[in-house]
């Protein structure tokens, strides 16, 4: 597989990541007649695509940056045309689902703070309409009827949903290579040069040359934005994720931290630790994941847990995206967020059309990086 | 389906197989107990639907998975039979309610 | 059964699996005076090969064989030392501290030890034919194992379909005991005589090639054989029916009211590669081994593996092992008790693995069974077929891990144990890389299942409530 040292322009567009973020971004920019390589890690490389939790969220995102809010709402909101035509296209169901989502609370305490943290995000400003409601545990129960006595309230947001993550990867993967994109795994991508008008990749497997490049490569990001005059500041955290085995289906609607798979397996997530080691899981998180999950679903208690694992999460400084194309590299590009998920469908397709026009929207303006530094105006 | 080759005393344990009484032998395993019964098939899979047996009867394929005692996916080669025991079998995916 | 909360949280040692090297590496920590723990999730120490032995039906030595009997004395003298055993009990994981999580019957526990000996033996290698799915279709383990601990052998037409020393023996035994075998579907490659003969060297041989003459002499006596196959098929619908084959070019079927597959055994790596042993591929025999030294100790401070899981070598090689585990293990401890030199275990365990090269290339299943086509079923927890792997490969899976975000392939409750090989062998082959760069899934704890409420039960401090409430 070792390709003879590039020479010239290879493609209109290299994509550095081909996670869910960068393959997203890929099979926008291929659909639009873009010619695109994605270069991609080796195997056993951290990957948060595979340890993802595959919802497509919006309640409670956005606190301290209402246009966060918005952008969320719209991916939310182009979901299901992209669901439509990754199925069209490739004959992959992704199992988008958008019955609205379920935020549950154990004690009179953990709902009080999730009223005020709710209310203090509706009332930002530039923050988008949309409504999430406190429920009471009866209320709950005639949406959730398996929920447990412990269960004391908790929000609700009709936009919420879910997809199979792993069956998105797949469909995105499956439908750049329909569209005619090059896929490069084992390419982990070691410097970035200008060259001739564009850019030339050194990679572990060659080099590759493209007219634009795009950082989509998650934490990796940090290492090689510099080298393209990008800034990405990243506050990488692990989280944990337990499968149970398959069973009949119960849950007709995501919780933020439970949810049901469409192959009948549940899956349990959300643990936050300041670590970037995955090759563990930590038991005693594992724990109280379990238990708490047992106390709002008393049912899975006696379910077989198949799998652990942990993942790095994907996380800029301040926990929202980060779009920037760089002052001093012209079509050198940046797209890193947590939720790439969610985000899928803005990255497909509003992403893929500014990189494809070279200018990114005056709209997405405020998810540059220049948030960070000390001087911004604001 | 199976024979017994030995001549040796064998105990014997009342089980029920699918709500039908059935005789094991005692310190036998509930996966050897249900192929001495004629159960070849004791399962459907989640995905298709298929039917399935025991295949390793060691502990590693989970093929043999069945409901013991109202315990769903028990692997059936690690559990002994035990007097009055209630397997379930055909079982695609667990029950979660109880 | 054992009741594990009575146990003792912390140890000095636990030995995981209770067969030839698992028992003798705890009878060296025991003898030396060391606090010991072994484990099994079988309902009785001996592991496969000396499974039941303290309780078979089949007391006439002649059928099991002397190699069966012969795990009499360890058993005994294990479970007649004091030595703490835990039955029935499963190891849910490993790591690299010492922690070891254990389930019983429902209940759940974290102990601690301040060596780990990992001794899980091994599995059957995946036999991916059309068919291999169907109930009635089970392995030559499986049925030995039924054999030994229920004096029981199958009715009706017994097929026999594969290769390896454990076929041969297994169909002996059934015949002693008075049981029939309508047909044997050998599959041992004509080419590999003329390489195999080329490991005739070695002090053991003879043992093991008159042993094994004697074994397949005795049941051609009896059984129609039909060597050099080189295709298989299973047929039925709602089970095994029937097997077509293909042999010295020519294609025949049979009946068959079970059919038995065997194709050699390769080690148990799941709780070992769980708790971060590294790992390597065998090209002779393979299959991945974890990293140890002879002693087994693996790059790991806490954890040793021994017997046929840190590589096949037989009952008696494991035995050795397992001894010098157990030394390895007490000396690290500085135990205060007498601890053997070892010095015959280390000469045991190379004659055996001079001989043993000689039955890996004899036995080496044919690439065919090793790397299936079309829509034979590769994993058979999530039903992932030989053309879907394919396709993942060419969508761009260069290992294991992506191959399973494409396709589902290893995510089932086996967690790769029966398709692990496989795919490592298809990809490492479609991609032109050797297995060993491809790797193996990675695997994570609980390596068996332990149910939601086992974990919910288990003990966790004020960080792990930190990090997973948020307030």
């Amino acid at each position: 597989m070792q390709r003879s040292q590039s020479t010239g322009r290879d493609y209109d567009v290299a994509v550095i990541g081909g996670g869910l973020v960068g393959i997203a971004v890929a099979w926008g920019l291929a659909r639009l007649g873009q010619r695109v390589a994605v270069l991609d890690e080796v195997d056993g490389a951290k990957r948060a695509s595979r340890g993802n939790f595959a919802l497509v969220w919006v309640q409670s995102k956005g606190l301290g940056m209402g246009e966060y809010a918005g952008w969320t709402v719209r991916s939310s909101n182009g979901w299901a045309g992209l669901a439509d035509e990754l199925g069209r296209e490739t004959g992959v169901d992704v199992h988008f689902e958008r019955p609205g989502g379920f935020h549950l609370a154990l004690s009179e305490r953990e709902l009080e703070m999730r009223a005020t943290s709710l209310k203090r995000l509706h009332n930002q400003p530039r923050m988008v309409g949309y409504e999430t409601t406190m429920l009471t545990h009866s209320e709950i129960k005639r949406m959730l009827p398996d929920i447990g006595p412990d269960v004391v309230g908790g929000s609700y947001c009709p936009l919420d949903g879910h997809v199979n993550s792993q069956k998105l990867l797949r469909a995105l993967h499956q439908g750049f290579a329909q569209l005619g994109g090059t896929y490069l795994p084992g390419s982990t991508a070691l410097h970035i040069a200008q060259a001739g008008g564009g850019f030339s990749i050194k990679t572990t497997d060659g080099a590759v040359a493209a007219g634009k490049v795009v950082l989509a490569a998650g934490n990796a990001n940090m290492a090689l934005a510099p080298q393209v005059g990008l800034s990405v500041p990243m506050l990488p955290e692990r989280g944990q994720i337990i499968v149970t085995e398959r069973t009949e289906r119960f849950l007709r609607h995501p919780v933020v931290t439970i949810r049901q798979t469409d192959e009948g397996t549940v899956m349990l997530g959300d643990s936050r630790e300041e670590t970037t080691d995955d090759r563990g899981a930590n038991p005693q998180i594992n724990s109280v994941m379990a238990a708490r999950a047992s106390r709002m679903f008393p049912r899975l208690a006696r379910l077989n847990v198949v799998r652990t694992w942990s993942a790095i999460r994907v996380m800029t400084a301040d926990g929202f995206p980060i779009y920037d194309q760089s002052v001093t590299h012209p079509g050198a590009f940046v797209v890193t967020c947590h939720s790439g998920v969610t985000l899928a469908a803005n990255h497909a397709y509003d992403m893929a059309g500014m990189i494809a026009r070279g200018a990114l929207d005056p709209d997405v303006a405020v998810f540059s990086a220049r948030r960070f530094d000390a001087n911004a105006g604001a | 389906m199976l024979t017994r080759v030995h001549e040796g005393p064998s105990r014997t344990v009342s089980i029920v197989i699918d709500g039908t009484a059935a005789e094991a032998s005692a310190g036998e395993t509930v996966a050897a107990a249900l192929l001495a019964a004629g159960h070849v098939a004791t399962r459907r899979t989640a995905v298709t639907g298929s039917p399935r047996g025991g295949y390793c009867l060691m502990g590693i394929c989970f093929e043999c998975v069945v409901t013991i005692d109202g315990v769903p996916n028990r692997q059936g080669c690690l559990v002994e039979v035990q007097p009055g025991m209630r397997i379930e079998t055909g079982v695609a995916r667990a029950a979660v309610a109880s | 059964m054992t009741d594990i909360r009575q146990l003792a949280t912390d140890w000095d040692a636990i030995v995981v699996g209770a067969g030839p090297a698992g028992l003798a590496a705890a009878r060296v920590l025991h003898s030396a005076g060391l606090s010991t723990l072994l484990i099994d999730e079988n309902p009785a120490p001996g592991g496969q090969i000396w499974r039941a032995v303290t309780s078979t039906p089949l007391l006439d030595q002649s059928v099991l064989g002397l190699d069966y009997w012969a795990g009499l004395e360890p058993v005994r003298g294990a479970i007649g030392s004091g030595l703490a055993i835990a039955t029935a009990t499963s190891v849910w994981s490993a790591d690299r501290g010492g922690q070891v999580g254990i389930s019983c019957n429902g209940v759940t526990r974290m102990l601690t030890a301040k060596r780990v000996v990992i001794a899980t033996g091994a599995l059957e290698r995946p036999f991916p034919v059309k068919g291999w799915t169907l109930p009635g279709v089970l392995t030559v383990g499986a049925a030995q194992g039924l054999l030994k601990s229920s004096g029981r052998v199958f009715s009706g037409r017994v097929v026999i379909a594969g290769c390896g020393p454990l076929l041969w023996l297994y169909a002996a035994q059934v015949l002693r005991a008075g049981g029939t075998i309508a047909h044997i579907l050998d599959t041992t490659e004509a080419a590999q005589f003329r390489p195999a003969s080329r490991g005739l060297a070695g002090f053991a041989l003879s043992s093991y090639l008159a042993k094994g003459l004697a074994l397949m002499a005795e049941v051609r006596r009896r059984v129609q054989v039909i060597s050099r196959v080189t295709a298989l098929e299973i047929e039925g619908q709602e089970r095994a029916t029937g097997v077509r084959f293909e042999a010295r070019g020519r294609s025949g079927q049979v009946a068959a009211d079970v059919v038995l597959v065997h194709q050699g055994i390769v080690p148990q790596v799941n709780l070992a590669m769980a708790a971060g042993v590294p790992y390597r591929w065998d090209a002779a025999q393979l299959c991945f081994a974890p990293v140890a030294d002879e002693s087994g100790q693996t790059p790991l401070a806490r954890i040793l593996v021994a017997g046929d899981g840190a590589g096949i070598a037989g009952w008696e090689a494991a035995s050795a092992r397992g001894t010098l585990a157990g030394i390895a293990a007490a000396q690290a401890l500085g135990a205060s008790g007498p601890v053997p030199n070892g010095r015959s275990e280390r000469a045991q365990v190379r004659r055996k693995l001079r001989a043993r090269g000689f039955l890996d290339r004899l036995y080496r299943p044919a690439d065919a069974f090793r790397r299936p086509t079309g829509d034979v079923i590769v994993c058979r927890c999530e039903e992932v077929t030989a053309a879907e792997v394919e396709k993942g490969i060419d969508l761009g899976a260069i290992g294991p891990a992506q191959l399973k975000s494409y396709t589902r392939c290893g995510m089932g409750p086996c967690q790769g144990r029966l398709c692990g090989l496989t795919v490592t062998e298809m990809i490492a082959a479609r991609r032109g890389l050797t297995p060993g760069e491809v790797g193996h899934y990675r695997l994570r704890a609980p390596v068996k299942p332990i149910t939601l409420a086992e974990l919910a039960s288990l003990p966790a401090d004020d960080a792990a409530v930190r990090a997973v409430v948020r307030n």
